[in-house]
């Protein structure tokens, strides 16, 4: 099995909130550190990621963030007319312009997701097809929150089910098998040691197997630090009644939740855990005002010291 | 402001927001909360905690709401004087049923439903559950007998694909783009059409699309008939819902940045989108617990009364939440500023996370208080 970073093409999903943009880009930078040309790819026209390492927010183009380091946020439109344009020159890019067919083709449920995958596939490829497109060792997408996110991979194959012949089943099958093979395509879940997200994660992995794909690693981030004992918890717990102002039983209030949350998260990670075949790699909880360039190099050396603890060729 | 207060008057609350913000706890919360005043309530739920779609009877998927057994509540310590009811989406059915309620009879529906293009569209998981949560609630606001109906929205990445997505569909299913790009052909829309290709632009969609694609959904729209219009007509119903003064849209969010960023521009959308704001609710708010003191100042006492090293830990901890509180407060503040004087409830960061009864409970009291009894809620918590 290829070490996590040895993929051409890494998925990131994971249940809303669990920090996957965050995430994904700190994946990019540990890649960026070990000298892989790693492009990190947001969907549906989100700039986030430019947006928290000091960038404006460039849309469709190909923006260097940090040596080595680049981002891209697609849209299916444009991507819609890049690949037309490609496939059939002047009138594909006439037909691309067409503002019925963009209407037509962007209400056909899934084109949205192909043309998106399309995109990524192309990203990954050694030959790009897009214009003065120079090949990148790593493509990290910044996919959609878990159901739609498998839905995501799953779209290649449908449409080449359903158009069974012609261009885009040929397309389709082809980006299809790209995804299928799991020296090439990876697919990172991340997770918070909380109810729903761990199921969630347990589940995708469920469906991921039964679609003949697999979960390479969950990153299980936000995990607070165990500060307190249960001895302590108890002396904190004494301490709070007997304490004289506000705002010394405000602190004891703050010590006494964090107890709380870094137990209910024990309990949740152990129920992952347990429930999981894919490796776990921890991050800390953040306590910043923003997650900024400083807090995403925090946590790219996190990953990368949780790679070298899973060992072998994983790391 | 109570929510009790937000939504006097209203048939239909939409929770919208971005994922993970607790949009299908704040939903249920609601509902409970209404139910308690005397309405009969339903909400509608994506995709609920297991523990809680337990806690609340909906193990099964129904596709039509279920009564929540008032015992159940009662166990927990809520007496409800109206009724709850609550029921999960299952987006192929509603999509199903919707076929059969709008198809001229029962064979061209079952042939509708064998449609290898229908079979993909209503099984897709993006803008299926959109369109089929908007196409529920229109059912059950027309039919339903409900006081109020409360809709959780699907967990899309950002808040407006919740809004897009359902006008996307309703517009394949109107078929419009398709038949008007292969009018120049002058034959309209069919499979004969396919043979021929007049138009250089058709000519180029076939090359890209492949025939059998174009003749499968030509097929489709052959089966769908006049039956388009019908999509149109209900599409025009549902926005006037939605548009109703009796509507109400509450945006769900974290105290996190990226959300508020989310929510800041959600609001300004429903407002060009002539859709009715009601209020915002943000999830997971660390509040000060220091009134406006600073962690550093309680060193000594806290060293003195725990001793050094669990004193420290203990100032370190606080300073770490300060930084969050006084983030949090930051980002509602600002929130605030671009709602203008429109309401806004801030639900702590409770201890435990919430997929239980007991959870619903407890964030249904502070959706429920007015301002000054969540303020005195708060403030409890450390006097």
């Amino acid at each position: 099995m290829p070490g996590l970073l040895d993929h051409r093409l890494l998925f990131v999903t994971g249940k809303g909130g669990v920090g996957k943009s965050t995430v994904a880009t700190a994946i990019g930078l540990l890649a960026a550190q070990r000298g892989l040309r790693t492009i990190v790819a947001e969907l549906s026209g989100q700039v986030q990621i430019q947006h928290a390492l000091g960038h404006r927010g460039e849309r469709f183009e190909e923006v260097e963030l940090a040596p080595g380091l680049f981002t891209i946020s697609i849209d299916p439109q444009h991507a819609m007319e890049e690949y037309l344009r490609v496939k059939a020159g002047v009138l594909g890019a006439a037909l691309g312009h067409s503002r019925l067919f963009g209407i037509f083709a962007m209400a056909t449920p899934g084109m949205r997701e192909l043309l998106s995958v399309g995109k990524v596939w192309e990203l990954s490829q050694e030959r790009r097809r897009s214009e003065g497109g120079a090949a990148y060792d790593l493509v990290i997408v910044d996919a959609p929150a878990t159901g739609h996110g498998v839905g995501l991979l799953r779209t290649p194959r449908t449409f080449a089910e359903i158009a069974r012949v012609g261009p885009i089943a040929a397309q389709g099958a082809t980006i299809a098998a790209t995804i299928a093979d799991r020296d090439f395509t990876g697919v990172i879940a991340v997770c918070t040691a909380e109810e729903m997200p761990v199921n969630e994660t347990l589940e995708l992995e469920a469906e991921l197997h039964s679609d003949g794909l697999a979960l390479d690693a969950v990153v299980l981030n936000a995990a607070y630090p165990r500060r307190f004992d249960a001895d302590e918890a108890a002396a904190l717990a004494a301490a709070s009644s007997d304490a004289e102002t506000v705002a010394v039983r405000g602190a004891l209030h703050a010590a006494l939740s964090e107890h709380a949350r870094a137990q209910t998260q024990s309990a949740q990670r152990v129920r992952l855990r347990s429930g999981l075949r894919a490796p776990v790699l921890e991050l800390s909880y953040l306590f910043c005002e923003e997650v900024r360039r400083g807090e995403l190099e925090t946590l790219a050396d996190e990953l990368d010291l949780a790679l070298a603890g899973l060992g072998g060729a994983f790391a | 402001m109570s929510i009790a207060k937000l939504l006097e008057g209203k048939r239909v609350c939409v929770c919208a927001g971005s994922g993970g913000v607790g949009k299908t706890t704040s939903a249920a919360a609601i509902a409970l909360g209404m139910a308690a005043q005397g309405a009969r309530v339903a909400v509608v739920t994506i995709d609920p905690a297991r523990r809680l779609a337990n806690a609340l009877g909906l193990e099964a998927l129904q596709n039509e709401p279920r009564r929540v057994g008032p015992e159940r509540l009662a166990a927990a310590g809520r007496e409800v004087r109206g009724e709850l009811w609550a029921m999960m989406l299952d987006p192929k059915r509603t999509f199903d049923e919707l076929i059969e309620r709008v198809a001229p009879d029962p064979a061209r529906a079952e042939e509708i439903k064998a449609n290898r293009v229908y079979r993909e569209l209503s099984s897709a998981v993006s803008g299926s559950q959109e369109f089929t949560a908007i196409a529920k609630l229109y059912d059950l606001q027309r039919d339903g007998g409900f006081d109020l109906l409360v809709l959780d929205t699907p967990p899309s990445r950002n808040a407006l694909d919740f809004l897009d997505a359902p006008g996307r569909l309703t517009s394949f299913l109107e078929g419009r783009a398709l038949k008007t790009l292969l009018r120049p052909t002058g034959l309209g829309i069919g499979v004969r059409v396919l043979g021929r290709g007049a138009s250089p632009l058709f000519g180029v969609l076939r090359r890209i699309t492949g025939v059998d694609l174009l003749s499968d959904l030509s097929s489709f729209f052959g089966l769908l008939g006049d039956m388009t219009e019908d999509f149109s007509e209900r599409a025009a119903a549902v926005e006037a819902m939605l548009k109703a003064p009796s509507t109400a849209f509450l945006i769900v969010t974290s105290a996190l940045s990226p959300s508020i960023d989310e929510a800041i521009w959600f609001r300004r959308t429903l407002g060009e989108s002539g859709l009715p704001f009601a209020g915002a609710i943000v999830n997971r708010v660390h509040h000060d617990l220091l009134d406006g003191g600073e962690p550093d100042g309680l060193a000594g006492p806290l060293a003195d009364a725990l001793g050094p090293s669990l004193g420290a830990r203990v100032v370190q901890n606080l300073r770490d939440y300060h930084l969050l509180a006084r983030r949090d407060g930051r980002n509602i503040a600002r929130l605030q500023r671009a709602l203008g004087p429109g309401p806004l409830i801030q639900v702590p960061h409770f201890d435990d996370d919430v997929h239980d009864i007991e959870g619903l409970l407890a964030v249904e009291r502070y959706l429920f208080a007015s301002a000054a009894e969540r303020a005195a809620m708060l403030a409890s918590v450390v006097s």
